[in-house]
């Protein structure tokens, strides 16, 4: 059959430095690069790679590199490389593509357009070397009344919260879908910053239970690996609605990495595909999910905050208002940027709006409805440095999400490849071959570091404002002025233009 | 100043409270008779002037509380209008809702270095009874949004002033010249505090002057609290409409919210507005950091950062407050029965040069004065 379509990316050697030691070839799950024996030579079948820089990084000599290839057809703005080559893989496979991670399309960064405020003059900065600067963040329902006892302490309803040492967690990726030493690096990471992972919808690896204190079990339309112990292994339960990457949809863990760990854990056979569907089958409307938020507090006795995750869409101020009177906790809000372990290309690509619009339009009507202190805001779906926290926060939310950054901490180069199952960093892989090449001890370090490195940033740029309680900042649009946007997009975002 | 002599002042507009958010700095100064005794309005007028180059002539004021014996259970609304319209328009709003039992001009005197004065009145009145037996509020709900719907709905008309038993006088120029126009010299009171301001624009409003009042709270302040979006998004969500944008406002309604809408005792809520570090937090006995952690939990967004300090006034009593660490100054002394508050200690000298006791509190450390023989209410 005539191959259509010709390879995107090019590992070029060199071969006045390479020395044959053949790591390339060990490296790459992908055999990319093969050794012929007969003409003692290296090369490659570049058709194969994905370009995850896991040969690169290996090579001892440096002798390689991936280029994109300058292969082309003729120049088209509209039918472009990208669109020809869809519709030449849909020609001969008749199915959906599908895609892994974040949309690599050109969508407007809100974040790049937003600028952050300093101190001069009026009031003075704070220097987080020398003055306490606090990043400790409550996530929950906050009560309404208070009032005095006798003795003179507070009598206030009391509801569960999540306390945060850093206002940054690790958002859901399942086991499964990662590898359980992934899982591991996010629950010892999450542990020592005083932070949360989330166990995603492939339920909870027994070994992993002793990370409880710091995980949250999410509860998603597959019900896979959820059951009574599941839940009270966990501080909070996530019910998971949508994701940013794929809003409207379920998702589907291949069977090839239904090994006998993650069948044990989704409890599901092995080797069958794990299809969660697209909407939870016992929830058909706001109400209906009342009840479940109401079913999953009752089987953990009210002791566990509930989050509900929701991606962002059109009319997600409406859908977050109704949730914050669901008795929900805490509402995690899912931009379309965010990654994913599979999704359908066209949906990754087209469906949803950035969470920083959906953040600041969410913050904003649950003030107007005065039901803002019912719920804590988590916004996730590429929050990709400290200066995105800083903005989240800003914009209106208590904590943030991320997941791409973690996995990026863990080795992870965003070759967009993990529906393949063969990633080469030990990530988004179940062959026990690849997973190991994913140290628990090195990776769960870098995650800390990476938070470490943020919160230390976060402070800074609070101090630069003259801020030093994360409280202070949370909400602080004036803190704010977008810069490029239209009044439309300033409207939305309730910020003012630099300059004003 | 009327309508023609407006026309020659045009102020712009755009750039007054409410329309930008403005900056200032400040001096601060207050005293309180824990016996109660009428203590002069002049001597706020002297100390303030020792503190002149903290302001800049653009915002000077007093507030008084006990200055109005011959009318103790009467809302004293004291209102600024910009023209004749404005006044006919809010007096007939008050005359709704209100037994006006005395109206009048605040007096005045012409002094060098005030100008562009609005007209001035003040009216005491009481909630007539039959508004007081349908409205679904409490009275003081009521009052305090009848206040709002002026300052909001009535263009031109700002009150200014609208406890019992209290007042707040205030204009554009310096605090000694604000005082000396007002004629304070003929008012005396338990409790005085007043303000001189350096705000960083140039047009001056004289509703934007402190001390700002919502009923029997004033509060005068010095500072830019960095944490001003986060509270007063957190006060809109209550029904507060902040809408001269500045520090003080959001803070009176904040204490107004805590103190008299939730119950929470002055002590408690500084510890709200200016709460001890997470790390004193955790080092505390069991009951008292189960109780901050509530607070700051529960009221995270009313958490004020950035330079303050403040002297809040209410009806048997007042409360200074320093920002948690202690950005701005602020000096406190005790002679006999009266507690003196002043962001310096010259401002103190000069009106009580030997104080029995001198001291400057730390950051987030109330300093509260109140009525040894509270009658007349307030909390």
């Amino acid at each position: 059959m005539i191959e259509y379509i010709q390879p995107e990316y090019e590992a070029v050697r060199n071969k006045d430095l390479c020395i044959k030691c053949k790591a390339c070839v060990r490296q790459c799950a992908n055999e990319v690069h093969i050794y012929d024996k007969e003409r003692d030579m290296l090369y490659a079948d570049n058709s194969k790679c994905v370009n995850c820089h896991r040969c690169v990084t290996f090579c001892p000599t440096r002798a390689l590199k991936i280029v994109k290839t300058d292969h082309c057809f003729k120049p088209s703005a509209n039918y472009t490389k990208e669109v020809i080559y869809d519709i030449y893989r849909q020609a001969e496979t008749g199915g959906v593509l599908l895609s892994s991670m974040g949309t690599p399309k050109d969508y407007p960064v809100y974040w790049d357009k937003i600028l952050i405020n300093a101190s001069q003059v009026t009031n003075p900065s704070i220097d987080p070397l020398r003055e306490p600067m606090e990043i400790k963040t409550f996530l929950g329902r906050k009560p309404e009344k208070i009032e005095y006892n006798p003795d003179g302490s507070l009598k206030v309803e009391k509801f569960p919260n999540l306390e945060l040492k850093t206002p940054v967690m690790f958002s859901a990726m399942s086991y499964g879908s990662i590898s359980e030493n992934a899982h591991i690096c996010l629950a010892r990471a999450a542990e020592e910053l005083g932070t949360f992972y989330n166990t995603g919808e492939g339920g909870l690896h027994e070994d992993l239970y002793k990370y409880g204190a710091n995980t949250i079990v999410q509860v998603a339309s597959g019900r896979f690996g959820v059951h009574a112990e599941y839940l009270e292994a966990g501080r909070a339960i996530e019910i998971k609605i949508g994701q940013g990457a794929k809003p409207g949809i379920g998702g589907h863990l291949p069977g090839s990495k239904i090994g006998p760990e993650v069948s044990r854990t989704r409890m599901i056979p092995m080797g069958t595909d794990a299809i969660s569907p697209a909407p939870h089958h016992d929830i058909y409307s706001i109400e209906d999910l009342r009840q479940l938020v109401f079913g999953l507090k009752e089987a953990t006795d009210y002791r566990k905050p509930v989050i509900v995750k929701i991606a962002a869409v059109h009319n997600i101020a409406a859908i977050a208002s109704g949730i914050a009177r669901s008795g929900a906790d805490i509402i995690a809000i899912d931009g379309m940027r965010g990654g994913t372990g599979a999704a359908p290309s066209r949906i990754r690509d087209n469906v949803g709006i950035p969470v920083e619009l959906a953040l600041a339009a969410v913050d904003s009507r649950l003030r107007e409805e005065g039901i803002r202190n019912n719920v804590g805001i988590v916004a996730g779906g590429s929050v990709r440095s400290s200066a995105d926290v800083v903005k989240a926060i800003a914009l209106g939310a208590d904590a943030v999400y991320i997941a791409t950054p973690a996995l990026l901490a863990l080795g992870c180069h965003l070759c967009r490849s993990c529906h393949s199952g063969k990633c080469n960093w030990g990530i988004a892989t179940q062959r026990p071959e690849l997973v190991k090449r994913l140290d628990p001890d090195v990776g769960y370090k870098r995650l800390v570091n990476l938070v470490n490195a943020w919160s230390h940033e976060i402070m800074e740029m609070m101090g630069g404002m003259g801020i030093n309680s994360v409280e202070a900042l949370r909400g602080n649009r004036l803190m704010l002025r977008g810069i490029g946007l239209s009044q439309k997009e300033l409207d939305i975002l309730g910020i003012r233009h630099a300059g004003e | 100043m009327d309508e023609v002599e407006q026309m020659l002042t045009e102020v712009a507009e755009k750039n007054r409270e409410g329309n930008i958010r403005i900056p200032s700095g400040c001096a601060v100064c207050g005293y309180f008779s824990k016996k109660g005794r009428a203590l002069p309005a002049i001597d706020a007028v002297d100390a303030m002037s020792y503190m002149h180059d903290r302001s800049n002539g653009l915002g000077g004021g007093f507030a008084g509380y006990g200055i109005y014996p011959d009318f103790p259970d009467h809302y004293a609304f004291h209102i600024f209008y910009d023209n004749e319209r404005a006044r006919e328009e809010a007096e007939n709003f008050l005359q709704i809702r209100f037994d006006i039992s005395n109206m009048e001009r605040i007096p005045t005197r012409k002094v060098y270095g005030i100008s562009g004065a609005p007209l001035i009145w003040r009216y005491f009145g009481r909630l007539q009874p039959e508004i007081e037996a349908h409205t679904e509020l409490d009275e003081e709900e009521y009052v305090c949004q009848s206040v709002i719907h002026i300052n909001t709905k009535i263009k031109g008309a700002y009150v200014f002033s609208s406890g019992k038993n209290m007042g707040v006088f205030k204009g554009v120029g310096f605090p000694e010249d604000v005082g000396e126009y007002y004629r304070l010299g003929d008012y005396k009171g338990y409790c005085w505090t007043a303000h001189g301001r350096y705000p960083t624009n140039t047009p001056g409003w004289w509703g934007g002057a402190h001390p700002f009042n919502i009923l029997n709270y004033t509060i005068v302040h010095n500072g830019e609290i960095s944490s001003y979006d986060a509270n007063r998004r957190f006060m809109e969500i209550y029904g507060y409409k902040c809408t001269l944008l500045t520090d003080t406002e959001v803070i009176t309604y904040i204490i107004d919210y805590l103190h008299r809408k939730r119950g929470l005792t002055l002590p408690d809520v500084a510890k709200v507005i200016a709460p001890p570090f997470w790390s004193q937090i955790e080092r505390m006995d069991a009951p008292e950091r189960e109780k901050l952690t509530t607070l700051r939990n529960m009221y995270a967004s009313l958490l004020i950062t950035g330079p303050f300090s403040i002297i809040l006034g209410y009806t048997g009593g007042m409360m200074a407050l320093n920002d948690r660490l202690k950005l701005r100054s602020m000096v406190a002394a005790e002679k006999g029965d009266v507690t003196y508050v002043s962001s310096e200690e010259c401002a103190i000298r000069s009106i009580c040069p030997e104080p029995d006791r001198i001291w400057s509190p730390a950051g987030g450390e109330p300093v509260i004065a109140e009525l040894e023989n509270r009658e007349g209410g307030g909390r």
